[in-house]
């Protein structure tokens, strides 16, 4: 087999919250290159003062999310040769979060909304009950379970664009999140989390553009998430509920 | 150009959606008025109805009717996805939306042409 | 900026809107076969409860479902306070209740 040669024109986002630009670097082409060894590659021999987040990368924890040619991705599971444009790169930091630095973004109000949606567990016993019987075939249990693997890695909130209009949305990670404890028969907080889900930023605003689930590296679907959080959250406030 | 995370079909139909809805919207008074002329001015009503036979009027009434079923059917798949069980095949829906579309303005256009 | 209630509102016209949308494209097709003219539509119109009725109810749901539909955009675009969106959306429905009404009666009194 041959030896892959030439350079990629790589552009890099490069700033921080009160602005920046692409920066141009040249590296060189390998077989079975990431976008991940790109990155790396520029900061170890053309750019020390680059930053950018990783950790596993093996896909399996999502802290790699960048905007590469305009599309979220994980970056270590990213091959060149599948996304690039003619010989160049684009590589920006995930959009719809404010910049700390170069590729690293601030992933603090992903996570305030995943709280004000109550996408945390409210238990309802202690260890001195029996555990809940919950049968693997029970529909509720295959609708939490199909949304359920969500790494928080922030590349569907990168994708939505009701997200990037409306700057209270919740957002698809938070209300998918909330969705398979709705479905969680253990959970004691249904009632506040469907209030929580269905104010004025909250699942109603979606457009149902599916974006997110384009998107979603672990082929997750916040849209069928959220369109089961209409339906509850609208019988509920049918029923008096909320 | 279309930004690259939008270029895919449902968000294209989300697109038409939206600007077929924003486009019926702000015919709508107009189409009003004009019905409104049938109260006392029969005859200015009747003038209006006549600038239908100019082509360009006849070709925007065509378009009108397209807004109307584009708007129409991807409202009904909408309604499907959040009210029906989810299926997989929301793809095919937004293609069946359009087909039927451009299927009642074809009719519409063979009945005005 | 869509709470449960005008999500309920924006369905339920919508689920209106869909039979009598189908009827309207249906009507058009049928009555535009052999030209249009204000005659032809008044002799068919003019004292028919049933067409009062359904465009009536025609009227009525569009009124709430553009102003709602028109509503999401605009608070999507522009950063306004939630009284004047409130404003915009109960004025845009005003209207079109105003002159679609007044279309009706124009056209079955």
């Amino acid at each position: 087999m041959q030896n892959p040669s030439g350079n990629l024109d790589v552009s890099v986002w490069r700033g921080n919250g009160a602005g920046g630009g692409y920066s141009a670097y040249l590296v060189p082409v390998r077989e079975n290159q990431t976008i991940l060894d790109v990155v790396t590659w520029i900061q170890h021999r053309l750019e020390t003062t680059l930053s950018y987040r990783f950790a596993c990368r093996v896909g399996m924890c999502g802290s790699c999310a960048m905007m590469v040619n305009g599309k979220p991705r994980w970056t270590c599971r990213t091959h060149v040769q599948r996304v690039i444009d003619g010989n160049s790169l684009k590589i920006a930091p995930l959009r719809n979060l404010p910049v700390i630095k170069d590729l690293v973004c601030d992933m603090a109000e992903f996570f305030a909304k995943w709280r004000k949606a109550e996408g945390h567990f409210h238990p309802t016993s202690t260890r001195h009950e029996v555990i809940a019987p919950i049968p693997p075939d029970d529909p509720r249990r295959i609708a939490a379970s199909a949304a359920i693997e969500c790494i928080n890695c922030a590349v569907c909130y990168a994708a939505c664009d009701v997200v990037a209009l409306n700057l209270d949305y919740l957002g698809p990670a938070a209300l998918n999140r909330a969705w398979t404890l709705i479905n969680d028969q253990r959970d004691g907080a249904r009632a506040a989390r469907l209030a929580a889900v269905s104010g004025d930023s909250g699942c109603f605003n979606c457009h149902s553009q599916q974006s997110c689930a384009v998107f979603c590296p672990n082929e997750l679907n916040p849209t069928e998430s959220i369109a089961g959080l209409k339906r509850a959250a609208a019988a509920a406030a049918l029923g008096g509920e909320i | 150009m279309v930004k690259p995370h939008r270029n895919h079909p449902l968000w294209f139909a989300y697109m038409a959606h939206r600007i077929s809805g924003l486009l019926l919207a702000v015919f709508l008074p107009a189409h009003f008025y004009v019905l409104g002329l049938a109260l006392n001015h029969a005859a200015e009503l009747d003038g209006f109805l006549r600038w239908t036979e100019y082509p360009v009027v006849r070709l925007a009434e065509i378009g009108l009717v397209f807004l109307l079923a584009v708007h129409c059917f991807g409202g009904l798949r909408l309604l499907a996805l959040e009210l029906l069980p989810w299926s997989p095949r929301q793809k095919t829906h937004a293609a069946v939306a359009t087909a039927l579309s451009f299927l009642v303005s074809t009719g519409f256009a063979l009945s005005v042409v | 900026m869509l709470g449960v209630r005008l999500y309920l509102a924006q369905r339920i016209s919508a689920l209106i809107l869909a039979p009598l949308v189908l009827g309207h494209l249906a009507v058009m097709i049928y009555a535009t076969r052999d030209g249009l003219s204000a005659s032809e539509i008044l002799s068919r119109t003019q004292g028919s409860l049933f067409w009062g009725l359904s465009y009536g109810l025609f009227v009525a749901a569009v009124a709430v479902h553009a102003a709602i539909g028109l509503r999401v955009i605009v608070a999507e675009h522009v950063r306004l306070p939630g009284v004047a969106l409130d404003a915009f959306t109960w004025s845009v429905g005003g209207v079109l209740l105003a002159m679609g009404a007044r279309a009706v009666a124009a056209v079955v009194l």
